[in-house]
């Protein structure tokens, strides 16, 4: 049995089929088309710095939001509109860990980074990167402690 | 920010404008090319017609650190359809950083008929320009190298060693941090496995970044740039230069500032940089 969320290893073993970097780089461009920022009825511009990722420098922002059934919807805002490596990531753990227990989505680890990156990885952005999937394990890890509210409520400051 | 004719470079020909790269995306005679940090920008989409050089993959030897050879340059420049006589002009992520980097190394084999998009791809995207997914396709060219020669625009550590005895005038475009000592890396980047932190002895410390404007990514004036290299850290344009940084890239954007933009005719760049020279034994070091 995988170690990872049975979406999430699925993606991983996609991007395991992929070994030339210039496909990985269309898998990952196509992540990055997918993405969708965080709707207004979640978070609005001026994003609030408590959610901002660090190390981030595409300006990325998180937020978990709690559904009535305790599972965890991610949604993520990328404010840098060459921040094409931040989209996909962000894409990648929206599709494969919402819909999860805050329980599972806070054990997922920051290699998947690696095997989903590997020589796609630019030098400035693998710790960015990383401490995107460390942003989300952070706010599952919050979400835990809290009661599943009986409607959406984005997930306090 | 002002044309660039109008900004007192010394030498104004070597950047040009998103407004001129527009005027000549059809022209046989220009090559575009995009180098990055980031992998994963050309494939996003890029200036239409322009072409990708990869600093690592396309440039570096695979093997030792080194750049590629001769025949190994001629058949990338075949790849990408330049010819001795093509204007080569360079753009990229980072204000450039990459783009500068990969115009040095063209200096090393001699394709001086080469410019820098002012501003590069921030500047490109701010002002909502097309890009294209399109990956161009041009007829393979014959290039041939007369010789590779390094002299002029590359320091290496024996010869950086030799300089700063004799108290030559160095520049150290790191962040603050990795100048101080403080840090072994940039900030937010990895350690590339220096064994010690500081800065080599003498050197003055002058991030790359500040020759730039951060809103557009276009080079400040000449009167600007003064300013931060001559009257701040009093370099003195005559004298012989050495800049340096991690591995030779961001201290490549500042050799490009100096040589060009401010007209030191004596600066080359020390690519093997902090990498080497914080893991040399018994060199000395600053802090």
């Amino acid at each position: 049995m995988s170690r990872y969320p049975d979406k999430l290893a699925d993606v991983l073993e996609t991007f395991e089929m992929f070994s030339e970097p210039t496909e990985r780089a269309q898998l990952l461009i196509s992540y990055s088309d997918q993405f969708r920022p965080v709707p207004p009825e979640v978070a609005t511009r001026p994003y609030p710095s408590s959610h901002q990722i660090p190390q981030c420098e595409s300006e990325a922002y998180a937020w978990a939001v709690k559904q009535p059934d305790d599972t965890l919807k991610l949604y993520f805002a990328v404010e840098n509109p060459s921040g094409i490596s931040a989209r996909a990531l962000a894409t990648i753990l929206d599709k494969s860990l919402s819909g999860l227990p805050a329980e599972q989505v806070a054990q997922v680890s920051p290699d998947i980074v690696e095997q989903i990156f590997r020589q796609n990885i630019s030098m400035g952005k693998g710790m960015g990167l990383m401490s995107m999937v460390l942003a989300v394990r952070a706010l599952a890890q919050r979400a835990m402690s809290q009661p599943a509210p009986a409607a959406n409520v984005a997930y306090p400051d | 920010m002002s044309a660039i004719a109008d900004r007192g470079y010394v030498n104004p020909g070597v950047l040009v404008s998103t407004d001129w790269v527009a005027e000549h995306l059809q022209d046989p005679k220009v090559r575009l090319v995009e180098s990055n940090e980031d992998t994963l920008l050309y494939s996003s989409g890029h200036v239409p017609g322009a072409v990708h050089v990869d600093w690592t993959a396309d440039l570096n030897d695979q093997i030792r650190r080194d750049y590629v050879g001769a025949e190994a340059f001629e058949r990338l420049m075949a790849r990408i359809g330049v010819t001795p006589d093509t204007t080569v002009v360079f753009y990229g992520d980072k204000n450039n950083w990459w783009a500068c980097y990969a115009f040095w190394v063209f200096q090393l084999f001699g394709h001086t008929n080469a410019r820098v998009m002012d501003g590069g791809r921030l500047k490109w995207e701010k002002e909502k320009r097309e890009l294209s997914r399109d990956v161009p396709s041009y007829p393979a060219t014959t290039y041939k190298v007369a010789q590779r020669n390094d002299a002029p625009h590359r320091a290496f550590r024996d010869e950086v060693l030799k300089f700063v005895e004799a108290k030559g005038q160095l520049v150290d475009v790191r962040s603050p941090d990795e100048y101080s000592g403080k840090k072994l890396h940039m900030p937010e980047y990895p350690n590339e496995g220096a064994l010690r932190g500081g800065h080599i002895p003498g050197a003055k410390s002058i991030p790359w970044a500040k020759a730039i404007n951060p809103d557009d990514g276009t080079f400040k004036t000449a009167d600007e740039l003064k300013k931060i290299y001559q009257e701040e850290q009093q370099l003195q344009p005559g004298n012989a230069t050495i800049a340096y940084c991690r591995i030779g890239e961001r201290s490549s954007h500042t050799w490009f500032t100096l040589k060009f933009l401010l007209g030191f005719p004596n600066i080359r760049n020390y690519d093997g940089s902090w990498t080497e020279w914080g893991n040399l034994v018994n060199v000395p070091i600053e802090r």
